[in-house]
Protein backbone atom coordinates (compact mmCIF):
# COMPACT_ATOMS: atom_id res chain seq x y z
CA UNK A 1 0.00 0.00 0.00
CA UNK A 2 0.83 3.90 -0.73
CA UNK A 3 2.24 5.18 2.37
CA UNK A 4 1.55 8.45 3.36
CA UNK A 5 4.77 11.08 3.28
CA UNK A 6 5.99 13.04 6.24
CA UNK A 7 8.18 15.56 4.56
CA UNK A 8 10.33 18.02 6.87
CA UNK A 9 11.11 21.65 4.87
CA UNK A 10 14.59 23.23 5.26
CA UNK A 11 14.94 26.98 4.46
CA UNK A 12 18.20 27.44 2.87
CA UNK A 13 19.87 30.73 2.73
CA UNK A 14 23.51 31.18 1.46
CA UNK A 15 24.23 27.31 1.38
CA UNK A 16 22.98 27.39 5.43
CA UNK A 17 19.89 26.30 7.02
CA UNK A 18 18.25 29.65 8.20
CA UNK A 19 15.58 29.52 11.09
CA UNK A 20 16.98 28.25 14.44
CA UNK A 21 16.96 25.25 14.38
CA UNK A 22 16.86 22.88 17.79
CA UNK A 23 19.25 20.22 17.66
CA UNK A 24 21.15 19.72 20.33
CA UNK A 25 23.12 16.27 19.10
CA UNK A 26 23.82 18.80 15.78
CA UNK A 27 27.97 19.70 15.23
CA UNK A 28 27.02 22.13 13.19
CA UNK A 29 22.99 24.11 13.04
CA UNK A 30 23.50 25.45 9.74
CA UNK A 31 24.87 22.56 7.93
CA UNK A 32 22.03 21.36 5.94
CA UNK A 33 23.65 18.04 4.77
CA UNK A 34 23.90 17.25 8.34
CA UNK A 35 20.34 17.95 9.25
CA UNK A 36 19.24 16.11 5.84
CA UNK A 37 21.31 12.74 7.23
CA UNK A 38 19.46 13.07 10.52
CA UNK A 39 15.83 13.35 8.91
CA UNK A 40 16.88 10.43 6.76
CA UNK A 41 17.69 8.55 9.83
CA UNK A 42 14.64 9.59 11.72
CA UNK A 43 12.22 8.69 8.86
CA UNK A 44 11.39 11.36 6.68
CA UNK A 45 10.29 10.29 3.52
CA UNK A 46 10.94 13.00 1.70
CA UNK A 47 12.83 16.14 2.06
CA UNK A 48 12.40 19.83 0.95
CA UNK A 49 14.95 22.49 0.57
CA UNK A 50 13.76 25.73 0.23
CA UNK A 51 16.67 28.49 -0.87
CA UNK A 52 15.65 31.94 -0.15
CA UNK A 53 19.13 33.58 -0.64
CA UNK A 54 19.27 36.73 -3.27
CA UNK A 55 22.56 36.68 -4.52
CA UNK A 56 24.04 36.20 -7.71
CA UNK A 57 26.22 33.65 -6.33
CA UNK A 58 22.59 32.13 -5.47
CA UNK A 59 22.50 29.28 -8.52
CA UNK A 60 26.47 28.23 -7.87
CA UNK A 61 25.76 27.77 -3.98
CA UNK A 62 22.81 26.07 -3.99
CA UNK A 63 23.80 23.45 -7.07
CA UNK A 64 26.93 22.75 -4.64
CA UNK A 65 24.80 22.31 -1.70
CA UNK A 66 22.43 19.92 -3.74
CA UNK A 67 25.45 17.99 -4.55
CA UNK A 68 26.60 17.39 -1.37
CA UNK A 69 22.72 16.34 -0.11
CA UNK A 70 22.56 13.99 -2.92
CA UNK A 71 26.23 12.23 -2.22
CA UNK A 72 25.37 11.75 1.28
CA UNK A 73 21.26 10.93 2.13
CA UNK A 74 19.03 8.07 0.53
CA UNK A 75 15.70 9.51 0.22
CA UNK A 76 14.49 11.90 -2.23
CA UNK A 77 14.75 15.71 -2.27
CA UNK A 78 13.20 18.52 -3.73
CA UNK A 79 14.95 21.79 -3.85
CA UNK A 80 12.30 25.51 -4.54
CA UNK A 81 13.13 28.97 -3.96
CA UNK A 82 13.85 31.33 -7.19
CA UNK A 83 14.01 28.69 -10.47
CA UNK A 84 12.42 30.08 -13.27
CA UNK A 85 14.01 28.58 -16.26
CA UNK A 86 14.80 24.89 -17.76
CA UNK A 87 18.62 25.62 -17.25
CA UNK A 88 18.21 25.91 -13.74
CA UNK A 89 16.83 22.81 -13.78
CA UNK A 90 18.88 21.34 -15.31
CA UNK A 91 21.99 21.91 -13.37
CA UNK A 92 19.92 21.35 -10.10
CA UNK A 93 18.57 17.27 -11.58
CA UNK A 94 22.43 17.22 -12.79
CA UNK A 95 23.90 17.54 -9.45
CA UNK A 96 21.34 14.82 -7.96
CA UNK A 97 18.07 16.77 -6.91
CA UNK A 98 14.71 14.23 -7.71
CA UNK A 99 12.08 17.02 -7.99
CA UNK A 100 12.27 20.82 -8.30
CA UNK A 101 9.47 23.37 -6.69
CA UNK A 102 8.50 26.15 -9.03
CA UNK A 103 5.97 29.11 -7.49
CA UNK A 104 6.32 32.47 -8.80
CA UNK A 105 7.77 32.00 -11.69
CA UNK A 106 5.12 29.15 -12.61
CA UNK A 107 2.30 31.96 -12.06
CA UNK A 108 4.09 34.56 -13.99
CA UNK A 109 4.70 32.30 -16.98
CA UNK A 110 2.50 28.80 -16.88
CA UNK A 111 4.29 27.68 -20.34
CA UNK A 112 7.26 26.93 -17.67
CA UNK A 113 5.59 23.96 -16.59
CA UNK A 114 4.77 22.32 -20.07
CA UNK A 115 8.47 23.46 -20.81
CA UNK A 116 9.99 21.81 -17.77
CA UNK A 117 7.70 18.44 -18.26
CA UNK A 118 8.47 18.28 -22.02
CA UNK A 119 12.11 18.11 -21.23
CA UNK A 120 12.54 16.46 -17.85
CA UNK A 121 9.34 14.86 -17.35
CA UNK A 122 6.22 15.14 -14.74
CA UNK A 123 7.69 13.09 -12.05
CA UNK A 124 10.13 15.51 -11.35
CA UNK A 125 7.57 18.81 -11.31
CA UNK A 126 5.87 19.70 -8.27
CA UNK A 127 4.11 22.97 -8.72
CA UNK A 128 4.23 25.24 -5.08
CA UNK A 129 1.26 26.82 -4.49
CA UNK A 130 0.63 29.77 -2.17
CA UNK A 131 -2.44 30.78 -1.44
CA UNK A 132 -5.10 32.51 1.29
CA UNK A 133 -8.76 33.53 1.61
CA UNK A 134 -10.10 36.84 0.68
CA UNK A 135 -13.72 37.18 1.16
CA UNK A 136 -14.49 33.84 1.45
CA UNK A 137 -12.61 32.61 -1.80
CA UNK A 138 -8.53 30.84 -2.20
CA UNK A 139 -6.47 33.51 -4.00
CA UNK A 140 -3.12 32.60 -5.07
CA UNK A 141 -0.47 34.90 -3.37
CA UNK A 142 3.38 35.48 -4.49
CA UNK A 143 6.40 36.42 -2.52
CA UNK A 144 5.48 34.28 0.84
CA UNK A 145 1.77 35.55 0.68
CA UNK A 146 1.95 38.66 0.21
CA UNK A 147 1.31 39.92 -3.15
CA UNK A 148 -2.34 38.46 -4.27
CA UNK A 149 -2.84 37.26 -7.49
CA UNK A 150 -5.68 37.48 -10.24
CA UNK A 151 -5.76 33.65 -9.96
CA UNK A 152 -7.92 31.53 -8.16
CA UNK A 153 -6.58 28.39 -6.33
CA UNK A 154 -8.92 25.59 -7.74
CA UNK A 155 -8.91 26.85 -11.25
CA UNK A 156 -4.93 27.54 -11.07
CA UNK A 157 -4.61 24.09 -9.53
CA UNK A 158 -6.16 22.43 -12.32
CA UNK A 159 -4.53 24.15 -15.10
CA UNK A 160 -1.01 23.27 -13.20
CA UNK A 161 -2.52 19.60 -13.54
CA UNK A 162 -3.38 19.77 -16.86
CA UNK A 163 0.28 21.37 -18.00
CA UNK A 164 1.65 18.57 -17.03
CA UNK A 165 3.00 18.96 -13.41
CA UNK A 166 3.45 15.71 -11.29
CA UNK A 167 2.61 17.08 -7.56
CA UNK A 168 0.94 20.06 -5.89
CA UNK A 169 2.16 21.43 -2.64
CA UNK A 170 -0.66 23.86 -1.55
CA UNK A 171 0.47 26.49 1.57
CA UNK A 172 -2.39 28.11 3.04
CA UNK A 173 -1.09 31.24 4.00
CA UNK A 174 -4.16 31.78 6.76
CA UNK A 175 -2.68 28.72 8.32
CA UNK A 176 1.31 28.84 8.24
CA UNK A 177 2.83 29.59 11.39
CA UNK A 178 -0.31 29.03 13.12
CA UNK A 179 -0.10 25.86 14.34
CA UNK A 180 -3.93 25.26 14.41
CA UNK A 181 -3.90 22.76 11.79
CA UNK A 182 -3.32 22.27 8.23
CA UNK A 183 -6.36 23.83 5.45
CA UNK A 184 -8.20 20.51 5.15
CA UNK A 185 -11.36 22.02 3.66
CA UNK A 186 -9.39 23.47 0.88
CA UNK A 187 -7.08 20.48 0.68
CA UNK A 188 -9.78 17.40 0.59
CA UNK A 189 -11.17 19.69 -2.45
CA UNK A 190 -7.61 19.87 -4.30
CA UNK A 191 -7.29 16.05 -3.19
CA UNK A 192 -11.21 15.46 -4.79
CA UNK A 193 -11.19 17.57 -8.33
CA UNK A 194 -7.32 16.42 -8.73
CA UNK A 195 -5.94 13.65 -10.03
CA UNK A 196 -2.09 14.20 -8.73
CA UNK A 197 -0.38 13.74 -5.50
CA UNK A 198 -1.40 16.63 -2.98
CA UNK A 199 1.44 17.82 -0.27
CA UNK A 200 -0.11 19.92 2.87
CA UNK A 201 1.45 22.62 4.07
CA UNK A 202 1.35 25.05 6.49
CA UNK A 203 -0.31 24.69 9.88
CA UNK A 204 1.07 22.02 12.07
CA UNK A 205 0.84 22.35 15.49
CA UNK A 206 0.68 18.82 16.79
CA UNK A 207 0.43 14.97 16.07
CA UNK A 208 -3.30 15.49 15.67
CA UNK A 209 -2.90 17.71 12.82
CA UNK A 210 -1.33 15.07 10.61
CA UNK A 211 -4.40 12.52 11.22
CA UNK A 212 -6.65 14.86 10.44
CA UNK A 213 -4.74 15.93 6.97
CA UNK A 214 -4.23 12.26 6.22
CA UNK A 215 -7.93 11.64 6.46
CA UNK A 216 -9.90 14.95 6.24
CA UNK A 217 -7.48 16.80 4.32
CA UNK A 218 -7.18 13.33 1.74
CA UNK A 219 -3.79 14.84 1.51
CA UNK A 220 -1.05 12.38 0.13
CA UNK A 221 2.09 13.89 1.90
CA UNK A 222 2.02 16.69 4.64
CA UNK A 223 5.25 19.11 5.17
CA UNK A 224 6.14 21.12 7.93
CA UNK A 225 9.20 22.95 9.28
CA UNK A 226 9.46 24.45 12.90
CA UNK A 227 7.63 21.47 14.35
CA UNK A 228 10.22 19.26 13.15
CA UNK A 229 13.41 21.80 13.80
CA UNK A 230 12.12 22.14 17.42
CA UNK A 231 11.70 18.64 18.20
CA UNK A 232 8.40 20.03 19.22
CA UNK A 233 7.47 16.38 17.03
CA UNK A 234 9.61 13.28 16.53
CA UNK A 235 8.96 11.68 12.97
CA UNK A 236 9.60 8.21 14.51
CA UNK A 237 7.06 9.33 17.07
CA UNK A 238 4.90 11.16 14.83
CA UNK A 239 4.40 7.92 12.30
CA UNK A 240 3.70 5.21 15.14
CA UNK A 241 1.34 7.10 16.22
CA UNK A 242 -0.31 7.73 12.46
CA UNK A 243 0.18 3.93 12.16
CA UNK A 244 -1.89 3.38 14.97
CA UNK A 245 -4.65 5.83 13.84
CA UNK A 246 -4.91 3.55 10.89
CA UNK A 247 -2.54 5.71 7.99
CA UNK A 248 -0.24 3.63 5.87
CA UNK A 249 3.45 4.88 7.01
CA UNK A 250 6.69 3.51 6.37
CA UNK A 251 8.39 2.83 9.88
CA UNK B 1 34.70 -4.77 -10.14
CA UNK B 2 34.51 -2.56 -12.71
CA UNK B 3 30.52 -0.72 -12.52
CA UNK B 4 29.37 1.17 -15.65
CA UNK B 5 26.31 3.14 -15.70
CA UNK B 6 24.58 3.77 -19.24
CA UNK B 7 24.97 7.51 -19.80
CA UNK B 8 22.40 8.46 -22.43
CA UNK B 9 21.14 11.96 -21.08
CA UNK B 10 18.46 10.15 -19.07
CA UNK B 11 17.75 12.16 -15.78
CA UNK B 12 19.32 12.03 -12.46
CA UNK B 13 22.09 9.62 -12.62
CA UNK B 14 24.45 11.02 -10.28
CA UNK B 15 22.52 9.87 -7.14
CA UNK B 16 22.93 6.13 -8.60
CA UNK B 17 26.82 6.88 -8.84
CA UNK B 18 26.62 8.56 -5.31
CA UNK B 19 24.50 5.30 -3.58
CA UNK B 20 27.01 2.99 -5.63
CA UNK B 21 30.29 5.28 -3.49
CA UNK B 22 27.97 4.98 -0.17
CA UNK B 23 28.44 1.19 -0.56
CA UNK B 24 31.71 1.29 -1.18
CA UNK B 25 32.10 1.52 -4.77
CA UNK B 26 33.15 3.25 -7.19
CA UNK B 27 30.69 3.77 -10.97
CA UNK B 28 31.87 5.35 -14.25
CA UNK B 29 29.01 6.76 -16.39
CA UNK B 30 29.59 6.24 -20.15
CA UNK B 31 27.52 5.98 -23.38
CA UNK B 32 30.80 4.19 -25.15
CA UNK B 33 30.22 0.96 -26.55
CA UNK B 34 33.21 -1.00 -25.56
CA UNK B 35 33.53 0.42 -22.27
CA UNK B 36 30.13 -0.65 -21.41
CA UNK B 37 31.08 -4.23 -23.12
CA UNK B 38 34.07 -4.62 -20.48
CA UNK B 39 31.85 -3.99 -17.27
CA UNK B 40 31.50 -6.01 -14.95
CA UNK B 41 28.15 -4.86 -13.62
CA UNK B 42 26.03 -2.70 -16.07
CA UNK B 43 23.44 -0.29 -14.37
CA UNK B 44 20.78 1.09 -17.00
CA UNK B 45 18.85 4.10 -15.12
CA UNK B 46 16.14 6.25 -17.08
CA UNK B 47 14.19 9.23 -15.74
CA UNK B 48 11.56 10.83 -18.80
CA UNK B 49 9.83 9.56 -21.15
CA UNK B 50 10.00 6.04 -22.88
CA UNK B 51 9.61 7.26 -26.44
CA UNK B 52 12.70 10.07 -26.84
CA UNK B 53 14.47 7.70 -24.25
CA UNK B 54 14.61 4.99 -26.91
CA UNK B 55 15.19 7.53 -29.89
CA UNK B 56 18.58 8.43 -27.72
CA UNK B 57 19.39 4.58 -27.52
CA UNK B 58 18.94 3.94 -31.48
CA UNK B 59 20.67 7.31 -32.16
CA UNK B 60 23.67 5.61 -30.29
CA UNK B 61 23.66 1.74 -31.04
CA UNK B 62 23.15 1.13 -27.63
CA UNK B 63 19.91 -0.46 -28.45
CA UNK B 64 21.42 -2.99 -29.78
CA UNK B 65 24.32 -3.38 -27.26
CA UNK B 66 22.16 -3.64 -23.92
CA UNK B 67 19.93 -6.78 -25.38
CA UNK B 68 23.24 -8.88 -26.05
CA UNK B 69 24.95 -7.88 -22.35
CA UNK B 70 26.26 -10.95 -20.74
CA UNK B 71 27.52 -9.45 -17.74
CA UNK B 72 24.60 -8.58 -15.22
CA UNK B 73 22.48 -5.31 -15.66
CA UNK B 74 20.30 -3.59 -13.77
CA UNK B 75 17.11 -1.41 -15.50
CA UNK B 76 15.68 1.10 -12.93
CA UNK B 77 12.58 2.94 -12.72
CA UNK B 78 12.02 4.05 -17.10
CA UNK B 79 15.11 1.79 -17.61
CA UNK B 80 13.31 -1.32 -16.46
CA UNK B 81 10.42 -0.19 -19.14
CA UNK B 82 12.95 -0.11 -21.58
CA UNK B 83 14.00 -3.31 -21.40
CA UNK B 84 9.87 -4.69 -22.10
CA UNK B 85 8.66 -5.44 -24.79
CA UNK B 86 6.55 -2.07 -25.91
CA UNK B 87 5.52 0.94 -23.60
CA UNK B 88 2.16 3.25 -24.03
CA UNK B 89 4.17 6.01 -23.01
CA UNK B 90 4.60 7.73 -26.06
CA UNK B 91 3.57 4.05 -28.10
CA UNK B 92 6.95 2.83 -28.47
CA UNK B 93 9.01 -0.62 -28.74
CA UNK B 94 11.08 -1.24 -26.38
CA UNK B 95 14.51 -3.38 -26.04
CA UNK B 96 12.32 -6.20 -25.94
CA UNK B 97 14.01 -8.78 -22.85
CA UNK B 98 11.29 -9.05 -20.74
CA UNK B 99 8.43 -10.09 -22.43
CA UNK B 100 5.36 -7.66 -21.17
CA UNK B 101 4.39 -4.66 -22.01
CA UNK B 102 4.05 -1.37 -20.67
CA UNK B 103 0.65 0.40 -19.58
CA UNK B 104 -0.62 3.63 -17.80
CA UNK B 105 -1.99 3.45 -14.82
CA UNK B 106 -6.26 4.27 -14.70
CA UNK B 107 -7.52 7.19 -13.54
CA UNK B 108 -8.82 5.33 -10.39
CA UNK B 109 -5.53 6.33 -9.00
CA UNK B 110 -3.71 9.60 -8.72
CA UNK B 111 -1.37 9.55 -11.37
CA UNK B 112 2.31 9.61 -10.88
CA UNK B 113 2.44 7.68 -8.03
CA UNK B 114 4.80 9.16 -5.94
CA UNK B 115 5.98 7.50 -2.84
CA UNK B 116 6.83 4.56 -0.78
CA UNK B 117 5.00 1.31 -1.05
CA UNK B 118 5.52 -2.01 -0.48
CA UNK B 119 6.89 -4.78 -2.11
CA UNK B 120 6.02 -8.54 -1.50
CA UNK B 121 6.14 -12.18 -3.28
CA UNK B 122 9.69 -11.58 -3.48
CA UNK B 123 11.41 -14.18 -5.59
CA UNK B 124 14.86 -13.54 -6.30
CA UNK B 125 18.84 -12.95 -5.07
CA UNK B 126 18.34 -9.38 -5.70
CA UNK B 127 16.30 -9.57 -2.45
CA UNK B 128 18.61 -11.91 -0.68
CA UNK B 129 17.94 -10.71 3.57
CA UNK B 130 15.06 -8.28 2.21
CA UNK B 131 11.77 -9.40 4.18
CA UNK B 132 8.49 -8.79 2.29
CA UNK B 133 6.24 -5.90 2.73
CA UNK B 134 9.60 -3.61 3.30
CA UNK B 135 9.03 0.43 1.82
CA UNK B 136 10.59 0.98 -1.26
CA UNK B 137 10.50 4.31 -3.33
CA UNK B 138 8.91 5.20 -6.78
CA UNK B 139 7.84 7.54 -8.89
CA UNK B 140 5.84 6.84 -12.34
CA UNK B 141 2.47 6.53 -14.07
CA UNK B 142 3.51 3.71 -16.24
CA UNK B 143 3.37 0.10 -14.94
CA UNK B 144 4.86 -3.57 -15.94
CA UNK B 145 1.83 -6.09 -15.30
CA UNK B 146 2.64 -9.47 -13.65
CA UNK B 147 4.19 -11.66 -15.52
CA UNK B 148 6.27 -14.83 -15.52
CA UNK B 149 9.16 -12.81 -15.43
CA UNK B 150 8.08 -10.55 -12.28
CA UNK B 151 10.51 -11.10 -9.05
CA UNK B 152 8.99 -8.29 -6.89
CA UNK B 153 5.03 -6.87 -6.94
CA UNK B 154 3.83 -4.20 -5.47
CA UNK B 155 0.06 -2.85 -5.59
CA UNK B 156 -1.45 0.23 -6.62
CA UNK B 157 -4.84 0.38 -7.74
CA UNK B 158 -3.91 -3.27 -8.69
CA UNK B 159 -0.88 -5.22 -8.67
CA UNK B 160 1.74 -4.91 -11.15
CA UNK B 161 6.01 -5.88 -11.17
CA UNK B 162 7.59 -3.98 -8.85
CA UNK B 163 10.86 -5.99 -10.05
CA UNK B 164 11.75 -8.05 -13.43
CA UNK B 165 14.55 -10.83 -13.99
CA UNK B 166 15.22 -12.92 -16.85
CA UNK B 167 18.89 -14.10 -16.84
CA UNK B 168 21.40 -12.42 -16.41
CA UNK B 169 18.85 -8.81 -16.24
CA UNK B 170 17.47 -7.12 -13.47
CA UNK B 171 14.90 -4.27 -13.48
CA UNK B 172 13.18 -2.72 -10.88
CA UNK B 173 10.41 -0.25 -11.01
CA UNK B 174 11.65 1.66 -7.82
CA UNK B 175 14.66 3.86 -7.32
CA UNK B 176 17.00 1.22 -5.18
CA UNK B 177 19.21 4.42 -4.85
CA UNK B 178 16.13 6.39 -3.34
CA UNK B 179 14.91 3.82 -1.23
CA UNK B 180 16.96 4.08 2.08
CA UNK B 181 18.51 1.11 3.34
CA UNK B 182 16.16 -0.74 2.21
CA UNK B 183 17.41 -0.14 -1.16
CA UNK B 184 20.93 0.03 -0.43
CA UNK B 185 20.93 -3.23 0.47
CA UNK B 186 19.36 -4.56 -3.19
CA UNK B 187 21.99 -2.68 -4.78
CA UNK B 188 24.34 -4.16 -2.98
CA UNK B 189 22.71 -7.54 -3.71
CA UNK B 190 23.26 -6.57 -7.31
CA UNK B 191 26.42 -5.72 -7.23
CA UNK B 192 27.80 -8.98 -5.16
CA UNK B 193 25.98 -11.01 -7.05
Amino acid sequence: MLAKRIIPCLDIKDGRTVKGINFVDLRDAGDPVELAEIYSREGADELVFLDISATEQKRKTLAELVYHVAEKVNIPFTVGGGISSVEDVDILLQNGADKVSINSSAVKNPQLINDLVAKFGSQCIVVAIDAKQIDGEWIVHLVGGKVPTERKLFEWAKEVEERGAGEILFTSMDHDGTKDGFANEALSKLSTELNIPIIASGGAGNMQHFTDTFVEGKADAALAASVFHFKEIGIKDLKEKLKGNGIPVRL
Amino acid sequence: MKIVIINYGAGNIQSIKFAIKRLGYEAVLSHDIEEIKSADKVIFPGVGEASSAMSKLRASGLDKLIPNLKQPVLGICLGMQLMCHSSEEGDTKGLGIFDVDVIKFTNEVKVPQIGWNQIANLKSELFKNIEEKEHIYLVHSFYAPLCKETIAESEYGIKYSAALAKNNFYGTQFHPEKSSEVGEAILKNFLES
